[in-house]
C-alpha cells in the first residue's frame, strides 16, 4: 500500500464532537473524525455502535443533536442532503437507497443531474453518462431493468456505479461489498485505488476485516457510539480491530459436533433441474448437520435455496424431508413440508420494516404459539420472543422498537430469529452473517449449532470462507449451475474452499 | 422479444390501443355508424373534461399520493369565479375569468399540499376531508344558484369550434376545449418526460427517503404536485361550464371514481412511481368508448357505473398479478457470463 499523506494536509471534510440521540438511546456520543485527500479511511465498530448515523449525519440526512461537519473549513451545525450532494459528498448507503421503478441507467445519473441543479432532463444523456461508469467498473449491468427486478449484488453494484459517477471530493461506502463476491470487490478496490491517487478521500464501513485492512490507510474503531481508537492500518491487524471493537478476542476456531452416522437424513434433493439456472442438483443433509454451500455469484447457489424453498419451483428433480416426497410448487408448499428460508436480501424480502421487532419475530410462527382451543398461547409468544432477543443480542432499548430503526446488522437478527422461532426441520440461510460484526458472527454460529443440535438439517449459503470452516461439516461448490465439489473433514479450510470456488 | 417488449409499452399501453382498437373494430361492425368523423369528434368532446381531471390525477398518482378533492376544486374554481363574473362583472374578458379559476385552484391544491407535506398525513384522508370542506364553503360562502347563462364572453367560448365540416349524416366539429385538453396532455407529457421536476414525481413515488437522501426537495415537490392538480382542475371546471353552457354547483362531484379507473387502466399504479400520459389518454378513451357504446346498445345508465367499477379491478388486478410474475422471473445465469468471471478469478 502506498504511504499516507502526512499531516501537513488539510482534511477535505472533519466532523467535530457529534452527538445524536434517538428517543433514549444515544447512537453517538462525541464523534470527531477527519478525513484527508488520496485517503481511505476506515469506521469499523459492532453493529449498532453508530457508523450508520455518522454518515448520515455528514449527508444531511440526520440533524445531529450537537457539533459540527467542517467541510473546506467552513463550519456546519447541520448538513442538508443537497448541499452535502453539492459540496462533493456521496454516499453509498447501507440500505441502498435506489428507485426501484427507475431503470439502472436512471439511477445511476439522477442524483448527479439533481446536484447539477438542472431544470430540463435529458433522456438521451442519461446512457452514456452510466455506460461510462459501467465500463469504468467492467460490469456486466443491464442499463435498461428497473432496479426493482435486479438481484441483491447487481442493486448494490448500480449503488456504486451511482456514487462514482459524480466528480465527487469525499466517497463514503457504508458496507459497499456485502452481497458481493470476489471479482467484484477486486474491481471495486481498483477504482477505490484510481480515486485515491486523484486526492479523493473516501470512508469504507465494512465487517470484512480483511478488505478493511486491504483497502485502508487509516483506520478508526467505534464502540457504543464512540471513538476508541483511531490510527495508521499499518499498525492493526484482525486480531486487534476486533478486539478493539468488542473488547474481547476472537474466536474462529472449527468447532463441528459429532452426528449420528445411522441418522436418515432429514433432506434429500435428488437431480434438481432448473433451466437457464442449475442442472441435476442432488445432495442429502442429516439432523444435526450443517451443510454450507458456497460459490461465485451467478453460480446458481441463491437459485438452488429459492428452489427448495419455492419461491422459483425447479423444473424437475425430487425433493425429500425426512424420507416423505414433498411436492413443493411454491413458498406456502415449503413452509408446509417444515422447510425454513432466511433470503439474502433482507431488508426488501424478510421484514414488516414499520412493525415491532416482537412482531416480526413472531410474525412467521403464529401456528406453533397456539393453545388447546387454538387461541393464541400468549405466555409462550412473549418467552420466545424475549428468549431469540437476548439470545441474538439484538441491540435495541425493548423487543417493542420498530425494526426501521435498527441498524443493518440487528435488522438482520431480527430476520434469523423470525426464523428460528418457526423450528423448521430444514433451515436454508443465505448468507446468515453478512453484514454482522465479528464478534456477533461467533454467536450466530453458535446458535445455529445449538439449532442443529436439537435435529434440524440446515443448509449455509455463504462465501466467507472462515465462516463455512468454523461450522459446516461438509461443504459444496457450486459453479455454473452444478455441484462441482464436495469437502468434508480436513478439507475444509479457507484456502481450499477459495481454490475450489475458482477451479 | 425485443421488439414485443417495446410495442407493449413500460406500462402496457399497447395492450390498452389493441383493446380499444378492437373494441372500435368490433362497434363498426355492429353498427356501421360508428366509424366516422362525428363519432370520433364526440368522443373527443365528451373525453375533455375527464382527460383534463385524469392529467392531474396521473401527476399525483406518479408522486405516490392520490388526490379524490380534485371535482370538488375544479367546481368550486370555476363556480366561483363564473358566479363573481355575473353577479360584480359581467363585462370582465374570458382570459380573465379563467385566470381567476386558475388562481382560486391554485390556492386550493397548496392548502392540500401543504397539510400533506407539512403533517405528513395519508393522502387520500386528506384530500376526502377536504373534498367536503370544500363544497361546505362553496355552499355556504359562494352560493348554490344554478346560472342557466355564462357571462357574455364565456358564453361565447360555448361555440368556439377548430375544424367543423359536414360529413353525410350531419356536421363534424372539434371543441376548443378538445384542443385545450390535447395541449395540456402535451404540457404534461413534456413535463413527466424531460423535465426534473418530472424525474423528481416518479422518483418520490418509488422510494421517498432515497428521494430526499438524493438531494431532490420531496416537500417543495409534492406540495407543486398539488398546486399543480388545483390549477388542472379549475381548468377542467371551466372548461366543462363553457361546454354545458351553464354553471351548476352540483356538477363534477360525485365522478372521481371514473377519472381515477381511467387513469389506473392507463398503467399508473397505485402504489406511485408508474405512469404515462400515453397511456393515461388511452384509459379516458377506452372508458369513454366503452361508455358511449353501452349506451348505443340500449345499457340502462345504472350498469355503466357497474362496468367502470369491474373496470378499475381488473386494471388493478392485471397489475397485482404483473408484479407477482416479476417476483417470480427466474435471474438466469448467463452461462458465457459465468465462464468468463471464472476464467478472470482464475488468472
Ligand atoms: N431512526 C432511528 N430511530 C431510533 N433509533 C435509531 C434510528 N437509527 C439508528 N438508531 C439506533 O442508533 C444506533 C446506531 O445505529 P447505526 O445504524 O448507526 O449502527 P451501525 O454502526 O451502522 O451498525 P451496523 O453495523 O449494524 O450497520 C442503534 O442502536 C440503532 O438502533
Ligand atoms: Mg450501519
Amino acid at each position: 500500500m502506498a504511504s499516507p499523506p502526512t499531516a501537513a494536509v488539510e482534511p477535505v471534510l472533519a466532523v467535530h464532537g457529534i452527538t445524536k440521540r434517538f428517543g433514549g438511546v444515544t447512537a453517538l456520543a462525541g464523534v470527531s473524525l477527519d478525513l484527508l485527500p488520496g485517503e481511505v479511511h476506515c469506521l469499523a465498530g459492532e453493529n449498532g455502535c453508530g457508523k450508520s448515523t455518522l454518515i448520515k449525519i455528514i449527508s444531511g440526512v440526520e440533524r445531529p443533536d450537537s457539533g459540527e461537519v467542517i467541510i473546506d473549513g467552513v463550519a456546519h451545525s447541520r448538513m442538508n442532503a443537497t448541499s452535502a450532494i453539492t459540496s462533493g459528498v456521496q454516499v453509498i448507503y447501507q440500505d441502498f437507497s435506489l428507485f426501484p421503478n427507475l431503470t439502472v441507467a436512471e439511477n445511476i445519473v439522477l442524483t448527479a443531474e439533481v446536484a447539477g441543479r438542472q431544470k430540463l432532463y435529458r433522456a438521451a444523456s442519461v446512457r452514456p453518462k452510466a455506460r461510462a461508469i459501467v465500463d469504468e467498473l467492467q460490469l456486466d449491468l443491464d442499463l435498461d431493468s428497473e432496479v426493482g427486478d435486479l438481484s441483491v449484488a447487481d442493486k448494490q453494484l448500480t449503488a456504486i456505479c451511482r456514487a462514482l459517477v459524480h466528480a465527487a471530493r469525499v466517497i463514503i461506502m457504508d458496507e459497499p461489498t456485502t452481497a458481493l463476491t470476489h471479482t467484484e470487490v477486486a474491481r471495486l478496490f481498483a477504482v477505490v485505488e484510481r480515486l485515491r491517487a486523484r486526492g479523493v478521500a473516501l470512508v469504507f464501513v465494512s465487517h470484512k476485516l480483511e478488505e478493511v485492512l486491504a483497502i485502508s490507510q487509516r483506520v478508526t474503531i467505534m464502540r457504543s457510539g464512540r471513538v476508541v481508537t483511531s490510527g495508521l492500518a499499518s499498525d492493526f491487524d484482525r486480531r486487534s480491530i476486533a478486539e478493539h471493537m468488542t473488547g474481547s478476542e476472537l474466536d474462529e476456531s472449527r468447532l463441528v459436533a459429532d452426528l449420528d452416522e445411522s441418522a436418515a437424513p432429514r433432506l434429500v434433493v435428488s437431480h434438481l433441474d432448473l433451466p437457464g439456472a442449475f442442472h441435476d442438483v442432488s445432495f442429502s443433509v442429516r439432523p444435526g448437520e450443517i451443510l454450507g454451500v458456497t460459490g461465485l455469484l451467478g453460480s446458481g447457489r441463491t437459485e438452488i435455496a429459492e428452489a427448495i424453498f419455492g419461491a422459483r419451483p425447479a423444473a424437475s428433480g425430487e425433493i425429500f424431508i425426512d424420507g416423505r416426497r414433498a411436492d413443493i410448487r411454491s413458498i406456502p408448499d415449503a413452509v408446509d413440508a417444515g422447510i425454513g428460508y432466511v433470503p439474502e436480501d433482507r431488508l426488501s424480502q424478510g421484514l414488516f420494516l414499520e412493525k415491532s421487532i416482537a412482531d416480526n419475530i413472531v410474525a412467521g410462527s403464529l401456528d406453533r404459539h397456539r393453545n388447546r382451543w387454538h387461541g393464541l398461547d400468549r405466555a409462550r409468544i412473549r418467552a420466545t420472543i424475549a428468549g431469540l432477543f437476548s439470545d441474538l443480542k439484538i441491540n435495541a432499548p425493548n423487543p417493542e422498537a420498530p425494526v426501521r430503526s435498527l441498524s443493518g446488522g440487528n435488522a438482520q437478527r431480527v430476520v434469523l430469529a423470525k426464523w428460528l422461532a418457526t423450528e423448521p426441520k430444514v433451515l436454508v440461510l443465505n448468507g446468515p452473517t453478512v453484514g454482522v460484526d465479528v464478534g456477533s458472527k461467533a454467536q450466530i454460529l453458535d446458535l445455529l449449532r445449538k439449532a442443529a443440535a436439537r435435529g434440524m438439517a440446515i443448509i449455509v449459503i455463504s462465501d466467507d470462507a472462515p465462516e463455512l470452516v468454523s461450522c459446516c461439516h461438509r461443504v459444496l461448490v457450486v459453479a455454473r449451475g452444478r455441484v462441482t465439489h464436495e469437502l468434508s473433514g480436513d478439507e475444509i479450510t479457507a484456502e481450499i474452499i477459495h481454490e475450489r470456488m475458482a477451479a | 422479444m425485443q421488439m414485443l417488449r417495446t410495442l407493449r409499452g413500460s406500462n402496457n399501453e399497447g395492450v390498452l390501443a389493441l383493446v380499444l382498437l378492437t373494441l372500435i373494430i368490433a362497434m363498426s361492425i355492429i353498427s356501421p355508424a360508428f366509424l366516422s368523423a362525428g363519432t370520433a369528434f364526440s368522443t373527443l368532446r365528451s373525453a375533455t373534461v375527464p382527460l383534463i381531471f385524469a392529467l392531474a390525477v396521473l401527476v399525483v398518482i406518479v408522486s405516490g399520493g392520490i388526490d379524490v378533492s380534485f371535482a370538488a376544486v375544479a367546481i368550486f374554481s370555476a363556480y366561483t369565479a363564473v358566479s363573481f363574473a355575473i353577479t360584480t362583472a359581467p363585462d370582465l374578458p374570458a382570459f380573465a375569468i379563467i385566470g381567476f379559476a386558475i388562481a382560486i385552484g391554485a390556492v386550493l391544491g397548496l392548502f392540500n399540499g401543504v397539510v400533506i407535506a407539512r403533517f405528513r398525513l395519508p393522502t387520500l384522508i386528506v384530500t376526502l376531508g377536504t373534498q367536503g370542506v370544500f363544497v361546505g364553503v362553496m355552499y355556504t360562502y359562494v352560493g348554490a344558484t344554478y346560472y342557466a347563462q355564462l357571462p357574455p364572453s364565456l358564453a361565447s367560448l360555448s361555440s368556439v369550434t377548430v375544424i367543423d365540416f359536414a360529413t353525410g349524416t350531419g356536421r363534424a366539429s372539434l371543441h376548443v376545449m378538445a384542443v385545450v385538453a390535447i395541449g395540456l396532455s402535451l404540457i404534461i407529457w413534456w413535463m413527466l418526460t424531460r423535465t426534473m421536476f418530472g424525474r423528481a414525481l416518479y422518483a418520490i413515488g418509488g422510494d421517498a427517503e432515497a428521494a430526499r437522501r438524493a438531494g431532490f426537495r420531496v416537500m417543495r415537490t409534492q406540495v407543486l404536485v398539488y398546486v399543480l392538480v388545483g390549477v388542472l382542475a379549475a381548468i377542467a371546471g371551466v372548461a366543462h361550464m363553457v361546454m354545458g353552457r351553464s354553471a351548476n354547483p352540483q356538477d363534477l362531484v360525485g365522478d372521481e371514481l371514473d377519472i381515477i379507473a381511467a387513469v389506473v387502466l392507463g398503467g399508473a399504479s397505485i402504489f406511485g412511481g408508474r405512469g404515462s400520459v400515453l397511456g393515461t389518454v388511452l384509459g379516458v378513451i377506452l372508458i369513454q368508448v366503452i361508455n358511449n357504446s353501452l349506451l348505443l346498445a340500449g345499457v340502462p345508465s345504472a350498469w355503466l357505473r357497474a362496468a367502470v367499477g369491474m373496470l378499475l379491478i381488473a386494471g388493478v388486478g392485471i397489475q397485482a398479478i404483473a408484479a407477482r410474475k416479476k417476483a417470480r422471473r427466474v435471474h438466469t445465469v448467463d452461462e458465457q457470463k459465468a465462464d468468463r468471471v471464472v476464467e478472470e478469478v482464475a488468472s
